[in-house]
């Protein structure tokens, strides 16, 4: 049984110039002590699916209008937004970390308020005990000089110690399920390598789930060990990353792959891209909405709608046509 | 040398730190300390680096949009250090910028076709209106856009077509070498290899053409450069032709860099070796002693935190400045 299942969820937004179907039938789910990577371009719908998870969602214009969010047998999204159950359950159980360090923490509050409030909330404890525990946190994230650190304000902490601080901030809890979402878009890759091995030695100390969301297939393939892969708000393909890496099926993985450059090439490597734009989701066809750049189409992909995930060897893939022929 | 388009020779940019009313300087910024590397007609040099590496700084002192504080920067024979604002304009013609930002750097008021058009009216590349309208009509077709969106504005543009309209007022320059600074860098992922296909094809059509290709983003440098300098607190600490930059990185800092950056490929990732570099970037403002990149060096030794090693050659066309690489 998994630890967190995630069911046909649907997030739309209600804009002015349309509905937004930002996370249109999404599933997936996340095992004990498992690293998974949610990867796609932005506006796929794989933050909001984060969100919509821990209800962070803004209603109006975003409504979460159906699925189900189990985790240790409850469905989420039963519970009122800012009741007293969703409120133990985010910070406490499920912990999030963002892209924006800056934005994401308090600039009027020290670090020792904002870790200290999240230890009073959710364990309990008081401010001696807090102080303590704080100062624990910001030395496992490889915070140097943590005691006297402990009371400066984010401005005075640097991108990449923002970013360990948010680390700290999310794992003071214990939470069963960390998820981490564009952990480090913001900061250089040298930084990148530190925080994500970083974030990868405590989940293991701790027994925590991770869940990467990014943009980032290198990082996926070094860290995560399952992978789904989302375009304009839906999975188009899941499965294990070794799997996907060694036999992308979907013609989108497929494209992905193909259009990065890599740092172990062969001179005169030349990147293949997907042509076309990713979609406006604003009204979109009931058809793949793939099908106007993919180069595998077949006229299926234009008179039915977007298939469902289908099993093949061991993944799941969303489309018509047999990539692999 | 004597076929290089672009010589730099220890370039030098502080910038000061001033306090109080007076403005007294009381620091300085050493942004770029001693940086010298060339670029061949028709070659791509990559200038890599993290945040406040300097490399953004290097690239606008050749622009000349800084003055330098020391040093030489001799483009097309001519040396253009010193030279006085009212002469630089020609210069600049034949060096044009590609910005990171597709959506500040345009003007949101103006059309796309005008912008395109803009540099050859202003450098007067054209005799008379006929001739400027094919002009930026072959300009649009250049770079993947049709020339019948000529009267749209930026915002009715995605963020690649605008990097392309970039691109094309680039071009419209009839440059012999364009800077790149951060190309790509605010594009969705499938739009970048967009992007840097068009640039490759681009050298291919216009005999001659070199990039100064700046950003922070390895796998991409490398990818598109003939050879690349890696940057490190305002200094080149490695230069070399990109296949040797992954092969053999001589500089412990680039080989960190390397092993940092994940390869989209699970059985490659499986079997690789990982640095993980101790503490962070050191300000630039207070750089440490000696060697810059000592105080997280895996394999320094204590002469590192005396002696600031120069960029020297090691042979077969790889500079690198570190003491613990022997010759």
């Amino acid at each position: 049984m998994a630890l967190l299942t995630v069911e046909n969820l649907k997030t739309y937004f209600h804009t002015d110039f349309g509905l937004v179907k930002a996370v249109d039938g999404v599933s997936y789910e996340i095992n004990e002590k498992e690293i998974i990577g949610i990867v796609g371009e932005s506006g796929c719908g794989k933050s909001v699916s984060q969100l919509s998870t821990l209800q962070l969602i803004t209603s109006p214009p975003g409504q979460i209008v159906d699925g189900k969010v189990i985790f240790e047998g409850r469905d989420l999204l039963q519970f009122s937004a800012n009741g007293s159950e969703m409120r133990s359950i985010r910070g406490g159980q499920i912990a999030i970390i963002f892209q924006e360090p800056m934005t994401s923490l308090n600039p009027t509050l020290s670090v020792f308020q904002q870790i200290g409030e999240m230890l009073e909330l959710h364990l309990k404890m008081d401010k001696e005990m807090q102080r303590k525990h704080s100062i624990e946190l910001l030395k496992q994230v490889g915070i140097p000089d943590a005691e006297r650190r402990i009371d400066d304000y984010p401005h005075q902490f640097s991108g990449g110690m923002r970013q360990r601080v948010m680390i700290a901030m999310a794992l003071s809890c214990n939470p069963k399920i960390l998820i981490a979402d564009e952990p480090t878009t913001a900061v250089d890759v040298t930084t990148q390598a530190q925080l994500l091995a970083l974030m990868q030695n405590l989940v293991n100390q701790y027994n925590t789930s991770l869940i990467i969301v990014t943009h980032n297939l290198g990082v996926v393939a070094r860290y995560a060990e399952r992978i789904y892969v989302m375009y304009a708000g839906r999975i188009v393909e899941s499965g294990t990353c070794d799997d996907i890496f060694n036999q992308p099926k979907h013609p989108y993985t497929i494209g992905l792959l193909k259009c990065v450059p890599r740092l172990d090439e062969a001179e005169g490597t030349k990147l293949v891209p997907i042509e076309g734009l990713p979609p406006n989701l604003i009204n979109m066809p009931s058809t793949c909405a793939f099908l106007p750049r993919c180069p595998y189409s077949i006229d299926k992909c234009r008179e039915e709608v977007w298939p469902p995930l289908k099993r093949v060897n061991g993944q799941y893939v969303s489309c018509y046509v047999d990539t692999r022929r | 040398m004597d076929d290089a388009l672009l010589i730099v020779k220890g370039l030098k940019m502080y910038f000061p730190v001033t306090r109080g009313l007076l403005r007294r300087k009381i620091a300085e910024v050493k942004a770029v300390d001693n940086v010298s590397f060339d670029v061949k007609a028709g070659e791509t040099l990559g200038l890599v680096g993290e945040t406040g590496c300097g490399k953004t700084t290097t690239g606008r002192c050749i622009l000349r949009l800084y003055r330098p504080t020391a040093g030489q920067i001799i483009f097309e024979g001519l040396d253009i250090s010193y030279l006085h604002e009212s002469k630089i304009r020609s210069i600049r013609r034949k060096m044009p910028l590609i910005f990171q930002d597709p959506y500040s750097s345009l003007d949101p008021r103006q059309s796309a076709g005008s912008i395109v058009g803009e540099p050859i009216k202003f450098h007067g590349l054209v005799s008379n209106k006929k001739e400027y309208k094919e002009r930026v009509a072959d300009l649009f077709r250049m770079v993947g856009l049709n020339p019948d969106m000529m009267n749209r504005v930026p915002h009715e543009f995605s963020g690649g077509q605008r990097q392309r309209i970039g691109i094309a007022r680039a071009l419209a320059c009839e440059p012999s070498m364009i800077v790149c600074d951060e190309p790509i860098s605010a594009l969705d992922v499938s739009i970048q290899s967009q992007i840097i296909n068009l640039l490759e094809e681009l050298q291919d059509r216009v005999e001659g053409l070199s990039y100064l290709f700046i950003a922070h983003d390895l796998s991409v440098v490398r990818h598109i450069s003939n050879r690349v300098a890696v940057m490190y607190l305002g200094r080149i600490v490695e230069l070399t032709e990109s296949k040797k930059l992954y092969d053999n990185p001589l500089h412990p800092y680039t080989q960190a860099l390397i092993s940092a950056i994940p390869i989209p490929d699970r059985a490659v990732e499986k079997h690789r070796k990982q640095i993980i570099l101790r503490g962070e970037v050191p300000s630039p403002l207070n750089p440490p002693d000696g060697c810059h990149f000592h105080p997280r060096c895996p394999v320094a030794i204590p002469d590192c935190s005396q002696i600031l090693p120069p960029l020297v050659d090691v042979g077969d066309s790889h500079q690198v400045a570190c003491i613990r690489v022997k010759h």
